[in-house]
């Protein structure tokens, strides 16, 4: 910044003095557009002619204001956080498992001597929407995406994010709407998507959470329709502290081995 | 008027933008790029070869897409090839894919100011650079239009936009003449000529007379290796009158691939 300009300087620039050349002109004006201490000095220095014109301006500013129409809402800055956030390919997904449980839900209040189909479904609820997050199979822009910095962890990480933003609410809803615990909907359904992550940067995430949701059907959901009983895994008890230990593990290791996930094509 | 930070004036501590050194990728099983040395400062620098050189390949590498199976490989003064961190490198690189993907309903103002923010910049100078960016490659009446609404070349053009939003050091444009009109060519080579003035630009084509006309160093590549860098001039001496070819660059392209498949390296 310039040293500020002397006080009777400041005042003949007031008053509009013809004696300061153009040069000591642009000096005082180049300084009070970057200094606040003098701005306040030279209105100190203001005649009474400057003072009249700057109220008639201001008067008039004032009516254009009242009797201009109201300001409107930019409706950019909402748009742009959710296309930064919200990924368009995640839709469809989101809406199918959507009506997946909605349709458990219908099951449970139907037959309700069967093991809730909520609560077997709940664990891999969000595994689709994890697997389309991030892959270069269903992200028309993948290849733009994984040349810029922003790719990684923390971008799998927002897109999750927004997975479960979206169906663990709907599981609160079905789990309310049919008696089930809270816990043992949540805590599976935390520990399936951060294992599938955690997975995902040895051998993708797409391809995770196909094999963890297969390895659920087999070994949980098939024997359980059989038997019509429901596994230890999701008794309450033990079982929500056990789902969450898993899931801070897994989340634990992603974090610890972000480096895993510079590269998100290769693999997915 | 844009303010210039200290890290903008500060001298590079490189010797190479872009240094690669008995580089390999591969391309699903198939290696593509099989030992490649490549060595790149400022300018413009034209990839040329035949289908299936191995030229897309070798740009995805460059634009870190792709991890490198062997060799070393040092953008701006990083490694990339390994493990290591990429993101310093990644924030001052322009990358056009042959053929990119995007959003269909994004606006084309939106879908570069989505890649300035992927690729960091400071979020008040986002806005700017991308009407900067979309006026560059002469976009400014369709800013506003959706990407679904544009013509071949016009998204080529937005492809292009998006690559330079952030004045990046090294771009590297993957085919970026495909679908432009004669008239936009010209328009892009000027481009081209303006941006290598302080960056390091790699363009692929097929187009021998792009390369020619607008390139101060060719590069040719056969079979995922180099075989031969220099400037046009050079190019055009290798031909002879016997080689294929409707012009003088032409015919020192057939005549230095023709060398390269019988075993020779120029």
């Amino acid at each position: 910044m310039s040293t500020h300009p002397e006080p009777t300087v400041l005042a003949r620039y007031a008053e509009g003095d013809p004696g300061l050349d153009d040069a000591a002109v642009w000096t005082v004006e180049s300084h009070l557009e970057t200094c606040p201490d003098c701005r306040a000095r030279l209105t100190g220095h203001l005649t009474g002619d400057t003072r009249a014109l700057l109220e008639t301006v201001a008067a008039g500013i004032d009516r254009g204001i009242v009797a201009g129409p109201a300001p409107v809402r930019n409706p950019r800055a909402w748009s742009v956080t959710g296309r930064r956030w919200f990924t368009v390919t995640l839709a469809p997904w989101l809406i199918m498992t959507a009506a997946m449980i909605g349709c458990a839900v219908l099951m449970n209040v139907l037959e309700p001597q069967m093991p809730s189909l909520v609560l077997l479904l709940a664990p891999v609820a969000p595994l689709p929407g994890v697997a389309v997050a991030w892959s270069r199979r269903t992200d028309p822009a993948w290849e733009l995406i994984a040349a810029t910095p922003a790719a990684g962890l923390a971008m799998l990480l927002r897109r999750t994010a927004v997975v479960l933003a979206v169906i663990m609410p709907l599981l609160v809803l079905a789990g309310a709407y049919t008696g089930t615990s809270i816990a043992l909907l949540l805590a599976p359904c935390l520990a399936f998507t951060a294992s599938s992550i955690a997975l995902g940067a040895l051998i993708g995430v797409h391809r995770a959470a196909f094999v963890l949701a297969a390895l659920w059907a087999a070994a949980i959901v098939l024997p359980t329709l059989v038997t019509a009983e429901l596994p230890v895994v999701l008794q309450s008890g033990a079982a929500p502290a056990g789902w969450t230990l898993v899931a801070a593990v897994t989340t634990g290791f992603a974090v610890a081995r972000a480096d895993l996930f510079r590269r998100l094509t290769s693999g997915n | 008027m844009r303010t210039i930070s200290a890290a903008e004036t500060a001298p590079a501590t490189y010797a190479w933008s872009v240094h690669a050194e008995q580089l390999k990728v591969k391309a699903g099983r198939h290696l593509a790029v099989d030992g490649l040395d490549l060595r790149m400062q400022n300018g413009v620098h034209g990839l040329l070869g035949p289908n299936g050189a191995g030229k897309t390949t070798l740009m995805r590498a460059l634009a870190t897409v792709l991890r490198p199976a062997g060799g070393k490989l040092t953008i701006l003064g990083q490694d990339v090839g390994g493990r290591g961190n990429l993101r310093q490198a990644r924030r001052g690189l322009g990358y056009l894919p042959q053929e990119f993907g995007f959003y269909p309903r994004f606006t084309v103002r939106e879908f570069v100011e989505y890649m300035a923010w992927l690729k960091e910049m400071p979020k008040h100078t986002i806005p700017g650079a991308a009407q900067r960016a979309i006026e560059r490659v002469g976009l400014t009446t369709r800013a506003d239009a959706r990407m679904k609404t544009l013509s071949g070349g016009m998204l080529r053009r937005a492809g292009i936009a998006q690559a330079i939003v952030n004045n990046p050091l090294v771009l590297l444009l993957d085919e970026p003449t495909v679908g432009l009109d004669p008239e936009q060519r010209l328009d892009f080579r000027e481009l081209l000529r303006d941006l290598a003035v302080d960056s390091c630009v790699l363009v692929s084509t097929h187009l021998v007379e792009d390369v020619v006309a607008a390139c101060t160093d060719v590069l040719m590549v056969n079979e995922g290796r180099l075989v031969f860098q220099g400037d046009a001039n050079t190019l055009i001496d290798h031909g002879g009158p016997n080689d294929a070819g409707d012009s003088p660059a032409e015919r020192g392209y057939s005549a230095l691939l023709r060398r390269a498949r019988n075993g020779g390296v120029a």
